[in-house]
């Protein structure tokens, strides 16, 4: 059960605490992140709403180990990563967490299944066994038969979708999707979050979702409201 | 080798800017292979030169004779195992340009002291058997297309008069910086003809073989001893300080040869750095993203430092094997340069080169990547 309340939970998978984020800018100070609190068991579905620049890129940033809090931890399945170094962090983020992005973020010189392919070179896999790996996930994804085209030949759904089968072939801890319809129309829209769904409920992923689009947030089992830095849950929010 | 895929793509991604960029490390490694290609061919004489060799000389100038008498006096100085002499000949073959080297050399001691040029005995008996005949060296020949049984006629300049030639010999250099571009007859042939004239009973020059290398400060400082207040005088010094001194005649061809090869390799540091910086500016976003995925600072240094390093080896290689396809048809400027091929040294300095430039131009991009931050990187998405 997904919770903010920064009580202990003993079977949190992701656990947040007194999280803050503070940026500097020439004299001025922005606390984007304010003693956050945060738990979310295995194979729960997050989203987090809130209007622009609340800070929720910024959480998310965090959750994954791109970015560094001004103080608090964040822990996963046991792992405290704020205290971990640039190495060991990159080698956590390759082993752990899935990035899905609004803009897909693909390597345009690479075809579908050469950066659907790409975090498994930092793996041990042979490449047979690397092969194996791209097209189960290609073929969860439904581009099976799109493997060598390059992203300027797919569709805005499907681009994504290679940047779904990106995320999930090293099958990490958890999914983290920075607005992943955002660029998208409504019908390949609910194309990915039907897909995200399926992945939550057929393969038991955790996925954080970070979005503007009520449509999409309404997948989650739980929304979670960000705004001045400070998490509350949709009904709440509602109220106030 | 699992980047490697992944690095070609990345190459060329930007294709005529890759192609112009190894085209120019090309060309500059090319421009290297030459010049020190010309550099080898001035300095040829010192490079082979023997170390247990001295050349004696007139004290006066090189162009001063020494008695015939000589070669005995020398044969009896202590650690001298040989003495043999040599007269420059200089005539014209056919017009002035087509200029070779010519000796009237002594034929009973020449081949011992000189065993580097190679000659068949069957042929070295032949030519000793005609007193016209001579030896030539195998570029001289092919330049000319001269054979074995030609008879070739050169015009005197210093001794007038035509002078002819059997060609009885062609010799090989035994390693690629022997000079292969002498010609060589028997002095006494040149002593018969030109009694009626001047020069008779002396020679141009003696080399002397000493028995080790270690006796040369002892053996030249005997010498021009031996014959210090005579009518010939003599200045006595390795044949390695011999040929140094030729080539210096020229002027200081090795630091021109430096100083171009220096702004040549800063251009190219220049250029291959340029491409490498604006390949790196572009793809930020996706440097960010490879982070994100889990890629460390070190592989990211690696694959940018990867790229560089093919592009300069590719040009390097290409401008390297160029120069020595264009080195292998031999001497361009028609006997000037008789030594003139690319060492297998300079093949590798060569590569030397090329990684230095995609060492050092590909550092400051990949430290560039390597240093970027994730959440900066993917912000300019």
């Amino acid at each position: 059960m997904v919770s903010i309340d920064g009580k202990e939970h003993s079977n949190s998978l992701i656990r947040v605490r007194n999280l803050n984020k503070v940026y500097r800018r020439g004299g001025e100070t922005i606390e984007v992140l304010q003693g956050l609190n945060l738990d979310v068991e295995r194979g729960e579905f997050v989203a987090f709403m809130g209007p622009s620049g609340s800070g929720k890129t910024t959480l998310l940033n965090l959750l994954g180990g791109l970015d560094t809090p001004t103080s608090g931890t964040v822990t996963v399945d046991g792992d405290e990563i704020t205290n971990m170094s640039g190495r060991n962090l990159a080698s956590w983020r390759a082993r752990h967490v899935g990035f899905i992005f609004q803009m897909y973020n693909l390597i345009p010189v690479l075809t579908a299944f050469g950066n659907v392919e790409l975090p498994l070179l930092l793996t041990k896999l042979s490449k047979a066994q690397r092969r194996q790996h791209v097209e189960t996930a290609l073929t969860l994804v439904g581009l099976d038969d799109r493997m060598r085209h390059y992203p300027r030949q797919l569709s805005g759904g499907q681009e994504q979708r290679v940047a779904i089968a990106r995320a999930i072939v090293t099958d990490p801890t958890f999914l983290l999707c920075d607005e992943p319809t955002g660029d998208l129309d409504r019908k390949a829209a609910e194309e990915i979050l039907d897909l995200l769904t399926e992945l939550e409920t057929n393969h038991g992923k955790t996925i954080l979702l970070v979005t503007h689009d009520p449509l999409a947030a309404e997948r989650a089992d739980m929304v979670l409201h960000l705004d001045k830095g400070v998490l509350v849950e949709a009904a709440e929010a509602a109220a106030s | 080798m699992k980047y490697l895929p992944f690095i070609f793509r990345n190459l060329f991604r930007k294709k005529t800017r890759t192609i112009l960029t190894i085209g120019s490390i090309a060309v500059a490694l090319f421009l290297f292979g030459l010049l020190v290609t010309i550099e080898t061919a001035l300095n040829a004489g010192v490079d082979v030169a023997g170390v247990d060799r001295l050349i004696v000389r007139n004290k006066i100038s090189l162009i001063m004779p020494l008695p015939l008498s000589y070669q005995e006096r020398l044969r009896q100085i202590d650690n001298v195992s040989e003495a043999t002499f040599a007269t420059w000949f200089g005539a014209i073959y056919q017009e002035p340009k087509n200029f070779f080297p010519q000796f009237a050399i002594d034929t009973d001691t020449y081949r011992t002291v000189f065993p580097e040029y190679e000659i068949t005995d069957q042929e070295w008996r032949s030519f000793l058997a005609d007193q016209e005949g001579a030896v030539v060296g195998r570029v001289t020949a092919d330049r000319f297309g001269w054979n074995v049984g030609d008879r070739i006629p050169l015009q005197g300049t210093i001794w007038t008069g035509t002078w002819e030639f059997n060609i009885r010999a062609i010799y090989d250099g035994e390693s690629a910086g022997v000079d292969e571009s002498q010609f060589w007859f028997q002095w006494k042939y040149l002593e018969e003809r030109r009694q009626t004239s001047f020069g008779g009973g002396t020679v141009g020059w003696y080399t002397v073989k000493i028995d080790d290398p270690d006796h040369a400060v002892t053996v030249t400082r005997t010498i021009d001893e031996r014959f210090a207040n005579s009518a010939y005088e003599t200045s006595t010094e390795t044949e390695q300080a011999f040929a140094a001194g030729f080539a210096k005649q020229i002027g200081n061809i090795r630091m021109l040869i430096l100083s171009i090869g220096a702004v040549v390799l800063f251009t190219l540091l220049l250029v291959t750095g340029n491409a490498m910086a604006m390949a790196v500016r572009e793809r930020v976003p996706e440097l960010g993203v490879l982070k994100t995925l889990g890629f460390g600072d070190r592989t990211i240094l690696f694959l940018v430092l990867a790229e560089s390093l093919v592009i300069a080896l590719v040009g390097g290689s290409l401008g390297i094997g160029l120069a020595k396809l264009f080195t292998m048809g031999g001497d361009p400027t028609g006997g000037m340069l008789p030594v003139f091929y690319l060492s297998i040294g300079d093949i590798f300095l060569g590569a030397g080169i090329a990684l230095f430039v995609g060492l050092a131009a590909g550092s400051i991009p990949a430290l560039t990547a390597m240093n970027l931050r994730i959440v900066d990187a993917l912000r300019r998405v």
